[in-house]
C-alpha cells in the first residue's frame, strides 16, 4: 500500500547563507495493507520528515512515495488533495482547527468532506469522543481551549473518523493517561484487522511493541556526508 | 475534470511599472487557492484582471460557462461579462463599503442582487434576504437597518450574504479578513469554511495573513514583484517553503 524507494531530502535555508541540510539518502521501506511499521532512530534522525514527506507536507529532493497506485513526489497538488481525503489519514502530533468550531464537528468532517450523511459522520464522531473519554459536555465546544491531552484525544478521533487504507501516526499515545493510552492502541489494533497500511512514530517502547509488526531505522538513510 | 478557471501568462503593466506579470494557474471545482505575498507584489491587480475590473495587456482566462462550456472571457462581450460578474462571479471587497450600498437596507443590499438577475417577487426577495442574512448570522429584525449602522464584522458578513445569494460558481476575495480584530476574524473565517464547503463554491482569496490562508486555502501561490514565484498545497508552501522569498515570509510571522 506505501512504497517508498530512493527518497531523498534535504533542506536549503536560503536566509542563513544559503545552508544546506542533508536528511535523508536512499530511503527504502515498504508498509502492506494490515501491517504497522515503526520508524525510529535518535532525535533529529529524520522520522518526522519522512512522515511528512508521505503526507505531501514536505517535498523531497529525489526518489519517489507510492501511496496506492498514486506517486505522491509526482502527484499534482488536487490529486494529493483527494488522496487525503480518500485514502491518506495523518495524526499530527498537535491539533490544529478553524477556531469556533464545535469538537463534533471537527470529528465528523473528514467523513462529511467524504459526502458521508450527517447523521452517520456524527454517530461515528459521538462514538469515537465516548471511547476516547471526551465529556459530552464539551462536544459543542471548540477544542482550542481544551488541554493539551484532551486537544490530542480530539485529534485522534478526527485521524479514525474515517477507515483511511493508509494511515500516518505521529506520537499518537503522547502525553495519553493509562486508560486513554489503551483505548488508542485498540483503536490501531483495529484499523490493522480492517486492512490499514500504517506508518507510526512511537517513543513509547511498550506501545511499539505491541503495535508495530516491524521497525525501520531512519537513521540507516542519513546521508554520508551529513553523519 | 475541466479546470473552472484555467488562466494563461496574464499580464497587465501600469505604464512602466508592473502590475502582474506571466501569471499561469488552473482552479478546479471546490477549490479554494490563496494568494500571499507583500505590499506591492500585484494580487489585487491579478485578482482585479480575473474579475474583469481590469482589462489585462495579454493573455487567456478560461472560464467554464454553465451554458457553453470553456470560454476565454477577454473575448466576450461586454454584456455577456457583466453577466458573469452578476451570476456566476462574485467579488467580496477588502473594504465592505466598496462592496455595499450604503445608503440602501441590509435587506435591500442583498435583494437587489437578486433583482439584477430577474427577481421580481417582493415576498420572495424578502425572504431570501431574510434566510441570508440568517446565515451570515445577521438577526432578522436588522433587515431594514442600513449597513452604516453595522459594525465592520457585520458589514463584511452582509457583503458576503450579498454576494452569495445568487449562488455563484466563483467567489474572489481581497482581504476579506483585513482591518477586522482578531476574533472577529475567527468567526468570518469559519462562516467562508462552512460557505465554501457546503455550497461547493471556488474561490481565489487575496490575504497577507498566513493564518488565514492557512486555514482557508487548499493550494497557494506566492507573488513578489508581479511574479508567481511558488505554487503547491498550502500546508506544503508554509511547512516546506522553497523560494528565498517564501522562506523569508513563513520565517516572519511566528507560528501559523
Ligand atoms: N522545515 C524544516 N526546515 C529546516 N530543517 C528541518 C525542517 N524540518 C526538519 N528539519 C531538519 O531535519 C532534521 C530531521 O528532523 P526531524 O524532525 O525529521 O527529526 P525526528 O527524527 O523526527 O526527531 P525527534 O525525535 O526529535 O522528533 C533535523 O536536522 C531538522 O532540523
Ligand atoms: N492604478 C494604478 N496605477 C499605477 N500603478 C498601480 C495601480 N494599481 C497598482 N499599481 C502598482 O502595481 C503594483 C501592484 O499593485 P497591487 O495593488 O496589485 O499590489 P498588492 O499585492 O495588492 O498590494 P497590497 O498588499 O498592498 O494590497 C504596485 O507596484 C502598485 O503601485
Ligand atoms: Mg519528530
Ligand atoms: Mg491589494
Amino acid at each position: 500500500m506505501i512504497e517508498v524507494q530512493g527518497l531523498g531530502k534535504q533542506f536549503t535555508l536560503h536566509n542563513q547563507g544559503g545552508a544546506v541540510i542533508p536528511v535523508l539518502e536512499g530511503a527504502a521501506f515498504s508498509v502492506a495493507p494490515g501491517e504497522c511499521v515503526a520508524l525510529t532512530g535518535k532525535s533529529g534522525a529524520g522520522k518526522s520528515t519522512v512522515m511528512r514527506i508521505l503526507y505531501g507536507n514536505y517535498l523531497a529532493q529525489a526518489g519517489s512515495v507510492m501511496i496506492g497506485d498514486i506517486d505522491l513526489t509526482r502527484a499534482e497538488p488536487r490529486e494529493v488533495l483527494a488522496l487525503r481525503r480518500e485514502t491518506l489519514g495523518y495524526v499530527s502530533q498537535f491539533l490544529r482547527v478553524v477556531p469556533r468550531v464545535p469538537t463534533l464537528e471537527v470529528v465528523a468532517e473528514p467523513l462529511l468532506a467524504l459526502g458521508a450523511e450527517e447523521q452517520v459522520a456524527f454517530g461515528r464522531a459521538q462514538t469515537l469522543l465516548s471511547r476516547l473519554r471526551i465529556p459530552e459536555t464539551l462536544w459543542s465546544l471548540s477544542p482550542t481551549t481544551f488541554s493539551g491531552g484532551e486537544q490530542q484525544r480530539v485529534n485522534i478521533a478526527r485521524g479514525f473518523a474515517h477507515a483511511y487504507p493508509a494511515l500516518l501516526l505521529d506520537e499518537p499515545t503522547a502525553s495519553l493517561d493509562a486508560q486513554n493510552r489503551e483505548t488508542v492502541l485498540t483503536l490501531i489494533e483495529e484499523a490493522k484487522a480492517g486492512g490499514a497500511a500504517i506508518v507510526g512514530i512511537f517513543h513509547d517502547l511498550e506501545a511499539r511493541n505491541r503495535v508495530a509488526d516491524r521497525e525501520v531505522d531512519v537513521s540507516a538513510f542519513t546521508p554520508r556526508a551529513a553523519a | 475534470m475541466t479546470p473552472l478557471l484555467d488562466v494563461q501568462s496574464l499580464t497587465k503593466s501600469y505604464g512602466g511599472r508592473i502590475g502582474c506579470a506571466d501569471v499561469s494557474f488552473r482552479l478546479y471545482p471546490g477549490e479554494v487557492l490563496g494568494i500571499v505575498g507583500e505590499s506591492g507584489s500585484g494580487k489585487s491587480t491579478l485578482l482585479n484582471c480575473l474579475a474583469g475590473h481590469l482589462a489585462p495587456d495579454a493573455g487567456e482566462i478560461i472560464f467554464d460557462t454553465r451554458a457553453e462550456g470553456p470560454r476565454d472571457v477577454l473575448q466576450m462581450s461586454e454584456p455577456e461579462r457583466r453577466m458573469l460578474g452578476r451570476t456566476d462571479w462574485a467579488f467580496v471587497h477588502q473594504n465592505p463599503r466598496d462592496g455595499l450600498r450604503m445608503r440602501i437596507s441590509a435587506g435591500g443590499n442583498v435583494g437587489e442582487r437578486l433583482m439584477a438577475v430577474g427577481a421580481r417577487h417582493y415576498g420572495e426577495i424578502r425572504e431570501a434576504a431574510t434566510d441570508w442574512l440568517n446565515r451570515v448570522e445577521i438577526s432578522g429584525d436588522r433587515i431594514d437597518d442600513r449597513p452604516a449602522a453595522f459594525s465592520g464584522g457585520m458589514q463584511q458578513r452582509l457583503q458576503i450574504a450579498r454576494n452569495l445569494v445568487t449562488g455563484p460558481r466563483l467567489v474572489f476575495m481581497d482581504e476579506p479578513t483585513g482591518g477586522l480584530d482578531v476574533s472577529v476574524q475567527a468567526r468570518l473565517l469559519d462562516l467562508i469554511r462552512g460557505l465554501v464547503r457546503r455550497m461547493g463554491l471556488s474561490a481565489i482569496v487575496v490575504t497577507h495573513d498566513l493564518a488565514v490562508v492557512r486555514l482557508l486555502a487548499d493550494r497557494l501561490m506566492v507573488m513578489k514583484g508581479g511574479h508567481v514565484i511558488e505554487t503547491g498545497l498550502t500546508d506544503q508552501v508554509l511547512d516546506d517553503p522553497q523560494a528565498p522569498y517564501t522562506q523569508l515570509l513563513v520565517s516572519s510571522v511566528l507560528q501559523v
